[in-house]
Formats: C-alpha cells, sequence, structure tokens
C-alpha cells in the first residue's frame, strides 16, 4: 500500500511553503518536518485538505524538551493520511519563556485532550483552546513535571529511610 | 433517537439536577468521574474529569532502561497486557533493526490474538451487564480464565504478564501450551456462539443498544477514534491491515466493520472480531509446523537478556545480563513511532532514544485517552441508563486513560 511516497510529500509541501518548512530527516521511514508556530495551522490545513494528501486522522500530539537548546519546547504532531497511508511527523519548536502555538482544536475535535495533555505536562499555552486546564495532574500544581528540571525523586533520599517511621 | 428538547440552564421551564456519576459509582468500571446535569432523567451537560490514577508512566520511562520499561507497559490496558508488551517490544526492535525469526512472529500474533479476544470477552460480558443480562458474563468469563491459564504457561503470571523479551520470548512454549491453545479454539466457538444466541436478536438488548450513542464516521475520525469504535462506524482503519507489524500481513483477515457506529454495532463488531482472531490464531500453529520449534527468540545476544542458567554457567552469557541489565548497551541514536491494534485502538510509541541507558523521551499514545474525551459531548441530550450503556461499550480501561 502507500500512493504517495515522501518525496511526492515533501514536494508538494514545499511547493505550498517553501523555505518555511525545515527537514528533518526519515527517521525509520517516517517523513519529519520542522515548521514554525506562524505557519503550523496553515500547514495542518492544508495536509488536512488537500484533496491528494488527505491526511484527516490526527494521530497524536505530544512534546519534547532540550533544555540546552535555544528553543526548547518541541510540540510534536503525528498526522496519517488513512487514504494514501502515509504518515507524517511535524514539529514546531518555541522558546522558553515564550511557550504558546495555536491550537489544532479548529481542524479537529481530538486535539482538545491531547493538548491539554500537553500543557498539563509541558505547559504549552495552546492559543484559542475552548477548555485549557490541567487533565491528569491536580490543578494546583505549579510546574510542568515532564519538562527535564524536575527528575524523578531520588530514591536515596534521607526523608525516606525507614527509621524514621518507626520501622 | 435522540430528538428530545433539551434545556439549558437558563430554561424557565426546567429545574436542573447535578449527579456526580462516579468516581467510584458502581456503574462506572473504574475511577472515572462525569458530573453530569439532568433534566429529569435526560443528561443536559456533562463534564469528565480523569486522572484519579496517574502513574506518571512518561516520566519513570525516562529513568528506566528499556527492559524495564516493559512492566510500565503491562499496566496500561491490563485487560489485554501482552498486546502492550509486545508492542513495546517491537518499538524497540524496530529502533534496533532486529530481525524476527517468522517462529516468534507467528507466536506473538498467537499471544496477541488470545489477549485481544480476553479483551472483548470482558468488554461485551460486561456490555450485557449492563442491560441486565448476567448470564453472558459468566458463561464468557469462563473462557477468559482459559486464556489466563495459558498465559500461565509461557510466563508463569496472569493479568500483567510481562511476557516477551526484546528479540523474542523468554523461554519456548511448552507443549501444555499448545494443548490448551487447541482446547480453547475446538471449545470456544460454540460459547461465542451461545452467546451471540443470547444478545444479538435479544428484544430487551437490541431496545438497550440499538441507536444509543451513535455516531458517524466524520465525526469520529475528527475525536481521532481507532479499534472497534471506528470500525463500528464504517471505517476499516485497522493496525494489522493497514501498517502490518509482526508477520500479521502473512494471514489473511477480514476487518469486520459496522454501519451506524452505536452501541449494538461495537457489540456486533466484537463478536466477529473474535471469530477474527481465532481464525489468525488457527493459521499461525498452521505455520508453525514447519518452523524449528527449537527458536523462540532472535540471535542478538547483545540485546536479548539471557536465560538465568546461561548466565550462571557461561562467562559471555554473564556478560552480556550484565551489560543489558545495567543498560550498558549501546543503542542507536534515532526516533521511532511504532504502533500496534491494541483491543481498543491504535496504541502508539513514540520514543526518542539519545543514545543513553534510558530513552530520552517516550510518549504512549492511548487508544482508552483518545477514545474518551467524546464521553461527556456525546452523552448531551442522552438518558442517564443510554449513558451508563454507552461507557461500557467504549471499552475504557482506567489505567490507560491516565497513564
Amino acid at each position: 500500500m502507500g500512493k504517495i511516497t515522501n518525496e511526492e510529500l515533501l514536494q508538494q509541501i514545499n511547493e505550498k511553503f517553501g523555505e518555511a518548512i525545515k527537514v528533518e530527516g526519515e527517521p525509520y521511514g517516517l517523513l519529519t518536518i520542522e515548521a514554525g508556530r506562524e505557519n503550523i495551522i496553515d500547514l495542518l490545513t492544508f495536509l488536512k485538505t488537500s484533496p491528494e494528501l488527505q491526511f484527516i486522522y490526527l494521530t497524536d500530539i505530544t512534546a519534547i524538551h532540550y533544555p540546552e537548546r535555544e528553543k526548547p519546547i518541541g510540540i510534536v504532531y503525528h498526522l496519517h493520511s488513512l487514504v494514501n497511508n502515509v504518515r507524517i511527523r511535524i514539529k514546531v519548536f518555541v522558546a522558553d519563556g515564550d511557550v504558546w502555538i495555536p491550537s489544532a482544536t479548529v481542524l479537529w475535535d481530538g486535539a482538545n485532550w491531547m493538548e491539554r495533555e500537553t500543557y498539563d505536562f509541558f505547559g504549552v499555552d495552546f492559543k484559542g483552546h475552548p477548555d485549557l486546564r490541567r487533565i491528569l495532574n491536580v490543578d494546583d500544581m505549579t510546574v510542568f513535571p515532564m519538562r527535564r528540571e524536575y527528575p524523578l525523586e531520588d530514591p536515596n533520599r534521607v526523608d525516606k529511610k525507614d527509621y524514621f517511621f518507626g520501622r | 433517537m435522540h430528538n428530545h428538547p433539551v434545556y439549558t440552564d437558563n430554561d424557565p421551564q426546567s429545574e436542573l439536577s447535578t449527579l456526580n456519576l462516579g468516581p467510584t459509582h458502581p456503574a462506572t468500571h473504574g475511577v472515572f468521574q462525569n458530573v453530569l446535569q439532568l433534566d429529569g432523567e435526560r443528561i443536559v451537560s456533562g463534564v469528565s474529569t480523569i486522572g484519579y490514577i496517574h502513574r506518571a508512566f512518561e516520566k519513570i520511562a525516562e529513568h528506566r532502561p528499556f527492559y524495564q520499561i516493559t512492566p510500565l507497559t503491562d499496566r496500561l490496558n491490563y485487560c489485554s497486557s501482552p498486546i502492550n508488551n509486545m508492542g513495546w517490544h517491537m518499538t524497540v526492535e524496530k529502533l534496533l533493526n532486529i530481525q524476527m525469526p517468522k517462529r516468534v512472529d507467528y507466536l506473538r500474533i498467537i499471544v496477541m490474538e488470545l489477549a485481544r479476544i480476553a479483551d472483548h470477552i470482558v468488554c461485551n460480558g460486561v456490555l450485557g451487564v449492563d442491560t441486565g443480562a448476567f448470564t453472558g458474563f459468566l458463561y464468557m468469563m469462563e473462557y477468559r480464565e482459559a486464556i489466563y491459564e495459558i498465559y500461565e504457561e509461557i510466563c508463569g503470571s496472569r493479568l500483567t504478564t510481562n511476557v516477551g523479551r526484546i528479540g523474542g520470548f523468554e523461554r519456548n512454549f511448552n507443549e501444555i501450551f499448545f494443548r490448551k491453545v487447541n482446547k480453547f479454539l475446538a471449545e470456544f466457538p460454540a460459547v461465542l456462539q451461545e452467546f451471540e444466541n443470547l444478545f444479538n436478536r435479544n428484544r430487551i438488548f437490541m431496545d438497550r443498544t440499538r441507536g444509543v450513542a451513535a455516531v458517524s464516521a466524520e465525526t469520529a475520525l475528527g475525536y481521532s477514534w481507532s479499534g472497534v469504535l471506528l470500525r463500528a462506524t464504517g471505517v476499516d482503519y485497522d493496525v494489522r491491515a493497514m501498517n502490518p507489524y509482526s508477520s500479521y500481513d502473512d494471514l489473511s483477515f477480514e476487518v469486520p466493520v459496522g454501519t451506524s457506529g452505536d452501541v449494538y454495532d461495537r457489540f456486533l463488531v466484537r463478536n466477529e472480531e473474535m471469530k477474527q482472531s481465532m481464525s489468525m490464531i488457527q493459521q499461525c500453529l498452521d505455520k508453525l509446523k514447519g518452523e524449528d520449534p527449537t527458536i523462540f527468540h532472535a540471535d542478538v545476544p547483545e540485546f536479548y537478556l539471557p536465560p538465568k542458567e546461561e548466565v550462571y554457567n557461561n562467562m559471555e552469557a554473564l556478560i552480556y545480563h550484565f551489560k543489558i541489565v545495567m543498560g550498558e548497551v549501546e543503542t542507536p541514536v534515532g526516533e521511532v513511532y511504532h504502533s500496534v491494534e491494541g483491543a481498543n485502538g491504535e496504541l502508539g510509541f513514540w520514543l526518542v532514544n539519545d543514545g543513553g541507558r534510558t530513552p530520552y523521551r517516550l510518549h504512549f499514545r492511548r487508544p482508552s485517552f483518545i477514545n474518551y474525551q467524546m464521553y461527556a459531548p456525546m452523552s448531551r441530550g442522552m438518558l442517564l441508563s443510554d449513558a451508563i450503556i454507552n461507557m461500557s461499550s467504549l471499552n475504557i480501561i482506567a489505567g490507560e486513560l491516565d497513564a
């Protein structure tokens, strides 16, 4: 299966967006591109509505944190064209202190909880999201726990020693 | 079905009441809270809250070597844990470029399809219970036990199986395993038929489920639904058929689809899938006859955890054991997305590896999480009793919803 190759797909995207899109590679056959947040909604709309490509299925939205980079937070979209059976991965990197991106809920209702989860764990502010609240963690949490500056607590912590608990 | 007037908060005719359905309501199959606004018995609006059993699996995974992540995957969809296990192992194998022997692939498919049957047994059985028919649940539960006994033969445990290894299985499958699988294949079709006889044309069951919570294909796709729920709306998206992993492309099977996307169709699709799964298991058993019966893992000593007796008696095995357990094996830098058809939808693993001891980032695309977000919007205008049936038909597993 797969009527569209990664080259054709990339060519179509390049025709439309040109220099605004950077290709990251094809790890394990999955075309990965990098876009900016100013054109992410245009790009997603193009991919979804293009009669040839038809990336109608939003598989996933999540994020990743590279603290040492200039733009540390990357928002990652996985799309799937069910018609052509091709997947694509899109990344958008944003700078610390300026972590926002337009919401994809205008295109897919299903983006709602995926974006809430990403907000909950990475603090990405999805502008235009109808109900951006924490979803898995408690509401009064003040940090975004999946960022790299919050490691798991150390199992050797002294206040976890048994003798503090009379054991 | 739902052409009844829906009153809003400002409507002077209505007096709304608030109902906390859950977190531990007997009619919700786990820790789910839905705050519902009710006008009589009709739901006007609802808000779902999840996050009661959040265990931070993605964070923990960043602190563990690949092997130690397996027990986390078990605890996602615990009704069909082998699928989660093997999905994870296949993701790692994709990263490491390990080619599996055919026998391992077929054995994996047998176990994964058994897991799917077990999951569907629970879901459809409980759907029966929620409509007031306990008998079907009892008939079917015996066969979930039979499947758990089969798991016991291959790994010693029943629910959270931890059955696989990167590169294959921990041990070879014994004769009793094959005997039990054959016994299951011989006996279960009749039980399933009896179960279908009990429900499929049952007046009460049909009245309670037909037209209830019907979802169109467009809506389902917009909400990124997958698995049985999406197929019940008529979209034949099945990861096994579309992006075959393991050796699913060696098998011939059909993808059952529904037409109306209602609770009744989801029930029927699950029953049909169980039949397809049995046919797949039979095909794999037939194909196994041509394979070397001693092979149960790939020849990748640097990644495959050696058996204990070898560790005690063989220097190489001891070294590899040490390196694997301490996370000292070199793994390629890269990122992988791999998905398998879980029992309730597309279960995806996005793994970013920087070559360190642990994954740099691991994200689980959990079908329950994505499927469940439509529950509150779709309940609007529904009767409370229908919303209960709807929840059981969605096959939501709390462990996966809130990983």
